[in-house]
């Protein structure tokens, strides 16, 4: 580099970054990996020093008989949750998209907007007008006034946690559908009109031509449903409380993290084993979105360069 | 294109799933919303009946405005997600025009360290944002939930901002530099252009800054730093017996969101299906 060009350091690049990765590195990157640090650590009494203990509280998490039930628990209805948003939301979406995606539906802008009005009002409120409306009082009220006699569906053990899934699935349906739409409002007509031409029927048309073209949008739904369940809190917390009632039934990784490292009731707050629930936490979506990356983007650039 | 009889009925079958879906999607909003305007007794009765003469009551929202302290709450939500747009504003424009704008050595990479916050949750690093806001003595203040919340907003926000000032064209900012202007300027002049993406970004921003219940519960549990979010939940905790009052916090809540989202849905929908989420 010439040194005319050296003298002046351009020191407006470092001004335009500094306030972005400064914030982002302090509040983000460092607390994420300061977390991983702390759960390798652990404190011996109430108030001492933390000691380093290596992989100790992951292999306390998996085999002590207080941690072990509790954290396969919560991974088994994390996962439940997951695929019942998956398998049920994701496509329920899809099927609405396509509705909205005829070019002959009038008012597509008005069914979108009112479909996904449930996602842009809090969790909190989602979660206690369903309490309500699933409430052995008023529930039991107004679901007396259609004829149906309604079932403590959040107070028993067996259909809380299906019940609380069906509940987010309904308020978030509209985000995956909107993305679907995009991608099928975006399919060119000529290559739709050319299958119809070649005697296509419109299912014909969707499995065949539309749901391959779509496959990039699917994986992203896929893996922001993904992310998304895995930290999920607010509505186990909202309408079930910390402890994930009834009998630790709706108990997900978000609420037993919380429980640790918060403390609730008689459960005093352990920092350290909370990291250790994070740390989980984080292995598992980590790993989700790897293999995100490394199978399905893959495949779908390997098609487009055969292409 | 003339529609063929056979399609008639697709059509309408259509537009009976949709509408269908659309009222299962609003009838538990609306329910609280009616519900709310009419007096204890009506709303077990007949729970699906607007409010009529008889019925109409407004003793939930006097219960609402007498115990809870629900104006500082709002004013609490809104400096939040106001102060942290306009962090995301300032600092992801500015970052987004340095990644865009100038070729120096490690560019490529610290874009991927920005990126790397849009797939991992912030909230995994919890117990270490508790403790450093607490040794910078911020917790139970505003400033703890607005920094978090920008933090978490500025991957996404670097991301997308940074690809529409890739397309501002090249040869605009070289004449203003020709004619003198200092980088800072030619910053600010890219600005304007970029408006349609800048405010999908803060739209897309809003909503959840708006209705998150995890950081105001653990960083601002406070009384005089409590958001509406945690304030309802709280509320509702504390009045689940008081029916007319749930129904009324939950319509207090819930019309500030509905109304922002009507004034703002073009925005949050084109941000839902364009760069956003490239």
């Amino acid at each position: 580099m010439p040194a005319s060009k050296r003298k002046s350091f351009p020191w407006h690049i470092v001004v335009f970054l500094a306030p972005a990765v400064i914030i982002y590195t302090l509040f983000m990157i460092y607390p994420l990996i300061d977390s991983l640090r702390l759960s390798l650590y652990t404190v011996e009494q109430q108030g001492g020093p933390e000691v380093f203990v290596g992989l100790g509280n992951y292999q306390r998490l998996f085999t002590d008989p207080f941690w072990q039930p509790q954290i396969t628990r919560a991974v088994g209805n994390t996962f439940e949750f997951f695929l019942i948003h998956m398998f049920v939301q994701n496509p329920l979406a899809l099927l609405l998209a396509s509705l909205l995606s005829s070019r002959f539906i009038v008012g597509r802008s008005i069914y979108r907007t009112l479909i996904f009005t449930p996602s842009v009002l809090s969790v909190v409120l989602i979660g206690f007008i369903w309490q309500l409306i699933l409430s052995p009082v008023f529930g039991r009220a107004l679901f007396a006034q259609i004829g149906i006699k309604l079932p403590p569906l959040l107070g028993q053990a067996e259909t809380a946690l299906p019940v609380l899934s069906l509940v987010s699935v309904w308020q978030w349906v509209g985000v995956p559908m909107m993305l679907f739409l995009a991608a099928l409002i975006a399919i060119p007509d000529e290559l739709i009109e050319a299958a119809r031409v070649d005697g296509a029927t419109g299912v014909g048309v969707f499995w065949r031509i539309k749901l391959p073209l779509i496959m990039p949008t699917v994986g992203i739904v896929a893996v922001l449903t993904f992310v998304g369940n895995f930290n999920a809190f607010d509505l186990i917390y909202t309408t079930q409380g910390a402890l994930g009632a009834p009998d630790y039934s709706t108990d997900l990784l978000g609420t037993l993290f919380y429980r640790t490292f918060f403390g609730v009731q008689l459960q005093l707050p352990n920092p350290t084993m909370g990291t250790a629930v994070a740390g989980v936490m984080f292995v598992i979506i980590f790993t989700g979105v790897l293999i995100y990356l490394f199978t399905w983007q893959r495949r779908l650039l390997r098609n487009t360069v055969e292409l | 294109m003339s529609i063929k009889p056979g399609s008639f009925l697709q059509l309408a079958a259509a537009h009976l799933a949709l509408l269908a879906y659309t009222a299962l999607a609003l009838f538990p909003v609306g329910l609280i919303l009616i519900n709310s305007f009419k007096e204890r007794n009506a709303i077990f009765r007949t729970p699906f009946n607007l409010p009529d003469a008889e019925t109409f009551s407004v003793a939930g929202f006097e219960t609402v405005f007498g115990r809870g302290a629900f104006p500082s709450y709002f004013l609490n939500s809104l400096i939040v997600t106001v102060g942290a747009l306009l962090l995301i504003f300032i600092a992801g424009t500015m970052a987004a025009h340095a990644l865009a704008e100038y070729q120096f050595p490690g560019n490529t990479l610290l874009g991927l360290y920005l990126a790397v916050g849009i797939m991992v949750p912030i909230r995994l690093g919890t117990v270490s944002i508790l403790r450093l806001v607490v040794s910078m003595d911020l917790n139970d203040t505003l400033w703890a939930l607005i920094l978090v919340y920008t933090a978490s907003g500025l991957p996404l926000a670097v991301f997308v901002l940074s690809q529409f000032m890739r397309q501002v064209p090249r040869d605009l900012k070289d004449a203003a530099r020709v004619d003198g202007a200092s980088e800072y300027r030619v910053y600010w002049m890219t600005i304007p252009l970029i408006r349609p993406a800048i405010g999908t970004v803060m739209v897309f921003n809003m909503i959840p800054i708006w209705n998150d219940l995890w950081f105001p519960l653990i960083l601002a549990p406070g009384e005089r730093s409590k958001t509406v979010t945690l304030g309802a939940q709280q509320f509702l905790g504390q009045f689940a017996n008081d029916y007319n009052a749930v129904l009324a916090s939950l319509t207090l809540a819930a019309v500030p969101v509905v109304i922002l989202y009507i004034l703002f849905s073009r925005q949050l929908i084109q941000g839902l299906t364009s760069g956003a989420v490239k």
